[in-house]
């Protein structure tokens, strides 16, 4: 399921996003510990299209995407730990 | 050397984006159709289940549940589809600046010099593959020497292929096909060749040009070159802009039009749409053409010349309501009714003067429209009204400037 999130991200001076938190709807902060890829993506499960954002969250790896000034990732997926 | 001709057609578009968005209803037949109550109730796309029980584009929705019951339908979101439009010519544009839009779905594209990407084919499978991956949508491409055979190319194999025609081939791909697969060969033009016996592309491209000249005129001669592979017409740049010849605006309405009361509430908004779409032209129209068609389909339009080029709503309705006025009785209700301009001169252009006008009338109302655009434009378009669409606020309830429509395109231009 397509679930939005509210997200902490610096925009650099060279005018890229990059996410440092995702805040969970319970209020949860988790930290984003690294970017492997970004690149522009389709959405297949939850639908939707955007800039995808590979994250690693502790030792998981999710897809963070950026539609239209919104971010969104997949419920299911999202870690609980 | 022959030229690298791709056409990208995304498949059953609307329908594939509706798919994208709503996961849960993916692998049932779904469709995209417009707004029942408001008389729009049209098939608008389908997907590829949907077309397996026979649902087809611009059938009525309760035809289309007849064939398929469990049918799901979503409402046109054309914001949405006009982003991946978008989206998708930002992907031609890496390849190529030679880029024809044809519609919202489909697009012809030069790669006769992107050779440093590869060959035409290469370049229709990574586009066919990023589209499929950044945008979660599938699409077929023609690759051939020309763009009537790329077209003709990507409507062979659907959805998510990349069919090639080039002269070696051409005669066992595109000769046995229907004449009626061609550009340009609609339902007329069809049976006209069918009774010289012309029933295939192949026939086609070996009858006579002067037999066909004589049946079908300039059109004959031009679709036996599409049929031999000579189309040599260029594929244009992206922003290329055309001359604008007329500008107009239709509606069908949510419910019929009984008098002229209706009448004027329904041609006031065109009238205002036209005139404004005129004004950000900066053009003026010497013609003025009506089109109305009832409740049984029947269909005519009536046009007038005026004498100093106008570009106001109010003188648009003036003589549209002439138009209607002199030619229309309501021997039947209306169902839709259309308002086009047409002879556009620069509004700057100089013009004769009439000393029966009251030109000083004329620059207040062309000021007021000014400054209703200006409200508009700022604080939404129903922020200012004339008072005579609150005579029926439904039936004036549409912005035809402002709602998406997408424009059928035409080849010959």
């Amino acid at each position: 399921m397509k679930q939005f999130v509210d997200v902490v991200c610096i925009y650099t001076k060279t005018g890229q996003i990059r996410p440092l938190y995702i805040v969970w709807e319970d209020g949860i902060k988790y930290p984003i510990d690294k970017i492997t890829q970004i690149i522009p993506a389709a959405a297949l499960y939850s639908g939707g299209m955007g800039m995808r954002y590979t994250c690693k969250i502790g030792n998981q790896q999710r897809y963070l995407f950026l539609e239209e000034g919104k971010w969104f990732v997949e419920k299911s997926n999202m870690p609980y730990y | 050397m022959d030229r690298a001709i791709l056409h990208c057609d995304l498949n059953s578009f609307y329908a594939s984006v509706e798919e994208l968005y709503h996961p849960e209803t993916r692998g049932l037949p779904i469709a995209v159709g417009g707004d029942v109550d408001k008389r729009h109730g049209i098939i608008l796309a389908r997907n590829q289940l949907a077309k397996k029980f026979g649902v087809q584009t611009a059938e009525t929705i309760w035809q289309a549940k007849l064939k398929c019951p469990n049918l799901i339908l979503y409402p046109p979101n054309y914001e949405r589809y006009m982003l991946f439009s978008k989206r998708t010519r930002e992907i031609f544009h890496c390849y190529t600046d030679l880029i024809e839009p044809f519609g919202i779905d489909e697009a012809w594209l030069d790669v006769t010099h992107s050779s440093i990407y590869g060959s035409g084919e290469k370049i229709a499978d990574t586009i066919r593959n990023r589209i499929s991956n950044e945008l979660g949508v599938t699409a077929s491409i023609g690759v051939s020497f020309n763009k009537v055979f790329a077209k003709l190319g990507s409507d062979l194999r659907k959805p998510n292929f990349t069919t090639i025609i080039n002269k070696e081939n051409m005669a066992e791909m595109v000769w046995p096909l229907k004449v009626e697969n061609l550009l340009y060969v609609g339902k007329a033009t069809q049976r006209k060749l069918n009774t010289l016996g012309i029933y295939t592309i192949g026939d086609l491209a070996h009858s006579e040009p002067k037999v066909l000249k004589r049946l079908l005129g300039k059109i004959g001669e031009m679709l036996w070159m599409f049929a031999n592979g000579k189309d040599e017409s260029p594929v244009s740049k992206y922003d290329a802009t055309e001359i604008i010849k007329s500008i107009g605006n239709s509606v069908t309405c949510y419910r019929d039009l009984n008098s002229d009361k209706d009448l004027n509430v329904v041609m006031w908004v065109l009238a205002e749409s036209v005139a404004s779409r005129l004004r950000d032209q900066g053009l003026k129209a010497k013609g003025v053409a009506i089109s109305l068609r009832d409740n049984e389909l029947n269909c005519f339009s009536r046009q007038c010349v005026v004498a100093n080029p106008i570009n106001t709503a109010s003188e648009l309705m003036l003589n549209a309501r002439k138009l209607y006025k002199d030619n229309y009785f309501w021997q039947k209700p209306l169902r839709s009714i259309g308002l086009k301009s047409f002879q556009l001169v620069d509004s700057k252009a100089a013009t004769q003067l009439s000393l029966f006008t009251n030109q000083q009338e004329i620059d207040k109302e062309y000021r007021l429209e000014v400054a209703m655009d200006d409200i508009r434009g700022r604080y939404g378009f129903n922020s200012v009204k004339r008072a005579s669409m609150l005579l029926d606020p439904a039936l004036s309830d549409f912005n035809p400037k402002g709602d998406h429509i997408i424009f059928p395109e035409n080849f010959l231009k």
